[in-house]
């Protein structure tokens, strides 16, 4: 491969940023000054160079956090750096939504646009944007001189950020030398203040840069040069007792590795090791623990087949890529438990024979990325991570990856492409993970909130974890309560509540209204109506329901809801994140929001009877010839709306 | 501790499909497709295994020269126990499988799939879609009439995650204005199915150039140089063998591309030449296709075991000097009376 560099100097700053992350280059084959004779008889290239590619998302985004957007020059040199083909680099940086790969300011409001901001006040914050403000960024055609302001600042619409407890929510993103990035609770009230309509968006980056954003009385994200470590996160149910994933949370210090230690932690990674790898599997296997993300497979079985792969090296990853609309347990255990993470994953890792780990983190979640880090760095200190864990000679790190705005690098495939350096796009399956997964290995894809349950089931024993819940659903389950519910929030019960039992812990519909319907399980659930509140959310209770638990997801809508708006959002949702590979997700994501505008703008094609007909052929197709779950999901949650609870009064 | 510290063990590419599927072992393996017994080397694809009882899967994606990609659902089938489709022509038969490849599954979402393409795609040139239209009943025209082409760099400017609203009285297309920045073929994507073919066989199938890959993301998908430079800018060599692979014809030879905007391709009066390829000593087979004593377009079989369908730039592009009637001055070589 000979790579076609432009070979444009890049500017210093895009300099900075790459070499702060890879080092200096060695020699002019890599990026470095050209002309040095030396360079003339050596070569660079082949399999050392190519080794390199997995670092390209980082190094992209080191780009994009210090120039605010990948430029020619910028991306050549990422190019000449990790002997990557431009074509392909290009491919990778236009996959992702927080990179930008025209001109764009420095400071960027990313506003959600989504369902659960959507019950909070997020179109009228929007609307508000779009008048006071202007339009929202848009790309500017390659080759324009779009001239920068240094000072300027633009906002976009974003996909669900997983701040649904502090609806509406927004992200900051600010390039520089000292990059900034924060989630923004309650954005209604923080970006427009009392004022409203009189302030500029530059004026709101201003008061956003000195805001201690508060929310219930805890503040949220923060600024990510460590300076508000020691931030406490909140829970309606801080201090309980009979929490078990949730105990520290709010409660506990999580930048203290002491703090962590006095309430139990790392006891259960001792135990581990002195039970040795199989006896841990076997614990896993007995607790009957489910996965958490969504698929609910069972985690002693994945362990399992990885552990009895005889390749010799294998991989862990830990999917903290948390984007479902409606989710926001992992951010919760991210920021309020980071320890807790950290140790789960070695006892994964040792179990199943992985030498090395990745948390693989979407790009909005910085505070959570800056807590595993201090986490991380923190354990490895004092010996619970590295090459000689406990001077037991087990040798376990991890290493944390950030997405950059893709929900689809969640899907358990996708993340591998991500990581190596390439496009998210899912691969087909088989191989499955456990054969050929991440760099062609053995590997191990666990949630976050599947692992948080690992030390309980080491310490207590998988007896003791199958006991907790019912039969078939064991253990506790996080739920992510949001839209129209008095205290919103993630809440932790042992399985076995109904949804009822569920919304009343949450206090309620909000304000007092009448319950329109419930989303179960996310974007890609279901809805259920205010009849079926009395279904039991276990796995074999919403099986026989025909419904989901999805990654947790029960979120809440009044009777002042327009549904066929929300459907909307869902259909553009799924448009907006296919990665494009395949036929039937790629154009029938596209189809299906085609029909619900015609039909939510009174424009149906041969009367709605008709349009529904025609949602329910795409979505059958869609549902069996996707390559991935996203496609295979992206009509659930509409068929149910339509079918089930009949928002849109046919059928 | 730095990333770059610990170098990690790269593979070639991953592919999107099982490369198992390519390795060929000496066990058999049975299984019944529709309803017919049939024993297979292991490792041979559903596919192949169909090809082998005489039942042809329609695809688009799927090429013998190229890793699978599965990505166009052409030639997805039911597997009995399995919770969706399957794509053939990746999925390699195990023991006991069986297989339905026109189940009324299978025949719906070819049809849905046949559909979506062919509402958002110039399919005009596209060898065998007509029939396959005809044949599943796809009426594409369901989905509303389709949207006008999208000025040029619309869509090179999409960005990920974010669209503009949909037009309640067209169908979205990928329509827009065929590249023309070079001599030798045009990229019209308006007919482009995103098959990824292009993009194997300019990186690591075939040529290891690199030019284009996929870039944007969804419906906004679409094949790309870096920062959607003009090819001459990129690093293309003009192998042509990104054109000798695409299934829609959107990647055409300019020769073919003028004659056929003139109304004057009609590949019934053409005939087809093999030769060799006069250049270097590899020795390439050369098809030519010459319509009335005139070379239109060359190619190579891909059935050749050498090319495998692949030429470089001079025997893909530069035979234009055989039918060069303009004489040097004082010579009278050239013009075929020597």
């Amino acid at each position: 491969m000979d790579l076609h560099l432009r070979h444009a100097a890049p500017t210093d700053d895009e300099r900075a940023a790459v070499d702060a992350l890879l080092g200096p280059p060695r020699s002019a084959w890599d990026g470095g000054e050209r002309g040095d004779i030396r360079d003339a008889h050596t070569a660079a290239g082949g399999r050392e160079a190519r080794e390199q590619r997995h670092l390209l998302l980082p190094a992209l985004r080191a780009l994009q956090a210090r120039v605010g957007w990948l430029s020619e020059t910028g991306l050549d040199y990422v190019c000449a750096r990790l002997n990557v083909p431009p074509a392909d680099a290009w491919g990778v940086a236009t996959f992702y939504a927080l990179l930008s790969t025209s001109p764009r300011a420095p400071r960027v409001l990313h506003v959600c646009d989504d369902i659960a901001c959507r019950c909070k006040g997020a179109a009228e914050l929007i609307e508000t944007l779009e008048r006071t403000v202007g339009p929202a960024h848009s790309h500017a055609p390659h080759g324009d001189q779009v001239a920068i302001d240094p000072e300027g600042a633009v906002w976009m619409r974003s996909p669900c950020l997983g701040l649904c407890d502090h609806a509406p929510a927004a992200f900051v993103q600010e390039a520089g030398v000292e990059p900034r990035e924060f989630l923004v609770g309650d954005a209604a009230a923080v970006i427009l203040g009392e004022g409203e309509g009189s302030r500029s968006l530059r004026r709101s980056f201003d008061s956003l840069r000195s805001l201690r954003m508060t929310s219930n009385g805890a503040q949220l994200g923060m600024t990510s040069n460590g300076a508000q470590l020691g931030v406490t996160v909140d829970i309606p149910q801080r201090g309980d007792p009979a929490l078990i994933l949730l105990k520290r949370v709010g409660v506990v210090d999580p930048t203290a590795i002491s703090a962590y230690r006095t309430t139990g932690g790392f006891d259960a990674l001792r135990k581990a090791i002195e039970i040795g790898a199989d006896a841990v599997i076997r614990e896993v296997t007995d607790s009957k623990l489910l996965g958490r993300g969504g698929a609910a497979f069972p985690t002693g079985r994945k362990w399992d087949a990885v552990a009895k792969q005889p390749a010799r090296t294998k991989y862990l990853i830990c999917n903290a890529d948390e984007s479902e609309p409606g989710t926001f347990k992992d951010r919760v255990l991210l920021d309020g438990d980071p320890f807790a993470i950290v140790e789960a994953m070695t006892i994964a890792g040792f179990a199943t024979g992985c030498e090395r780990g990745f948390l693989y983190i979407r790009g909005e979640y910085p505070l959570g990325a800056e807590r595993m880090q201090h986490a991380i760095d923190e354990s490895r200190e004092h010996g619970f991570l590295g090459a000689d864990i406990l001077g037991r000679g087990v040798r376990f790190d991890i290493e944390i990856r950030r997405g950059a705005g893709a929900y689809i690098c969640g899907e358990e495939t996708a993340i591998f492409n991500s990581i190596e350096g390439y496009r998210g796009e899912p691969r087909n399956k088989p191989p499955f993970p456990a054969q050929a997964g991440l760099f062609g290995l053995p590997t191990v894809v666990n949630n976050v909130e599947t692992l948080a349950n690992i030390p309980f089931i080491v310490l207590e024993g998988g007896a003791a974890f199958a006991r907790i819940g019912t039969e078939q659903s064991a253990g506790p389950r996080l739920f992510c309560l949001s839209g129209h519910v008095t205290r919103p929030g993630v809440y932790e019960v042992p399985f076995g509540k109904t949804l009822r039992e569920l919304i009343e812990l949450a206090g309620g519909v909000a304000n007092g209204r009448t319950l329109q319907t419930v989303l179960l399980g996310g974007a890609a659930g279901v809805f259920v109506g205010p009849d079926e509140l009395d279904m039991p959310l276990t796995f074999e209770g919403v099986r026989a329901a025909k419904a989901t638990l999805g990654s947790g997801v029960i979120l809440l809508f009044d009777d002042t809801v327009n549904m066929s708006q929300i459907l909307l959002r869902i259909a553009s949702f799924f448009r907006d994140e296919s990665c494009g590979q395949c036929v039937p997700c790629r154009v029938g994501t596209v189809r299906q929001e085609e029909a619900l505008y015609r039909i939510a703008s009174g424009k149906p094609l041969g009367g709605v009877a008709q349009e529904i007909a025609l949602l329910d052929e795409v979505g059958l197709a869609m549902k069996d010839a996707s390559i991935c779950g996203l496609g295979q999901t992206a009509y659930s949650a509409i068929e149910s709306a339509i079918h089930r609870v009949r928002v849109l009064g046919m059928t | 501790m730095t990333a770059a510290s610990q170098p990690l063990v790269q593979l070639q590419r991953p592919t999107h499909a099982t490369d198992q599927s390519r390795r060929m072992s000496t066990r058999t393996i049975s299984c019944t497709i529709d309803g017919t017994p049939i024993s297979v080397r292991e490792g041979t694809t559903i596919f192949d295994a169909c090809r082998q009882m005489g039942t042809e899967i329609p695809t688009l994606c799927f090429l013998d020269t190229l890793h699978p990609v599965n990505v166009c659902r052409v030639c997805v089938v039911e597997l009995e126990g399995a919770r969706v489709l399957v794509p053939s022509c990746s999925r390699a038969v195990e023991e006991g499988m069986v297989v339905h490849t026109n189940s009324p599954r299978v025949q719906h979402s070819r049809k849905l799939v046949l559909e979506m393409l062919a509402s958002s795609v110039d399919l005009s040139t596209t060898p065998n879609v007509a029939e396959w239209i005809a044949e599943y009943d796809a009426k594409p025209e369901r989905f509303g009439p389709p949207a006008p082409p999208a000025p040029a760099g619309t869509r090179d400017a999409s960005i990920a995650g974010h669209h503009a609203p949909p037009n309640p009285d067209f169908a979205a297309t990928v329509a827009e204005p065929t590249k023309i920045d070079n001599d030798l073929y045009v990229r019209d994507y308006a007919k482009c199915i995103l098959c990824y073919k292009c993009v194997e066989a300019c990186g690591p199938d075939h040529q290891n150039t690199f030019a284009i890959a996929v870039a944007g993301r969804g419906f906004d998908a679409h094949i790309s140089t870096e920062f959607a430079v003009p090819l001459p800018e990129s690093a293309c060599v003009y192998c042509g063998n990104c054109i000798a692979v695409c299934p829609t014809g959107a990647l055409m030879a300019k020769t073919e591309f003028d004659k056929r905007a003139a109304g004057n391709w009609d590949e019934s009066r053409m005939t087809a030449t093999d030769t060799i390829c006069p250049y270097c000593g590899v020795g390439c087979t050369l098809r030519l296709h010459v319509d009335e004593g005139e070379i239109v377009k060359a190619t190579s079989p891909l059935e050749n075991a050498i090319t495998q369908g692949n030429l470089c730039i001079k025997g893909r592009f530069g035979w234009r000097f055989v039918q060069n009637t303009a004489a040097p001055a004082g010579s009278d070589v050239g013009n075929g009376r020597h």
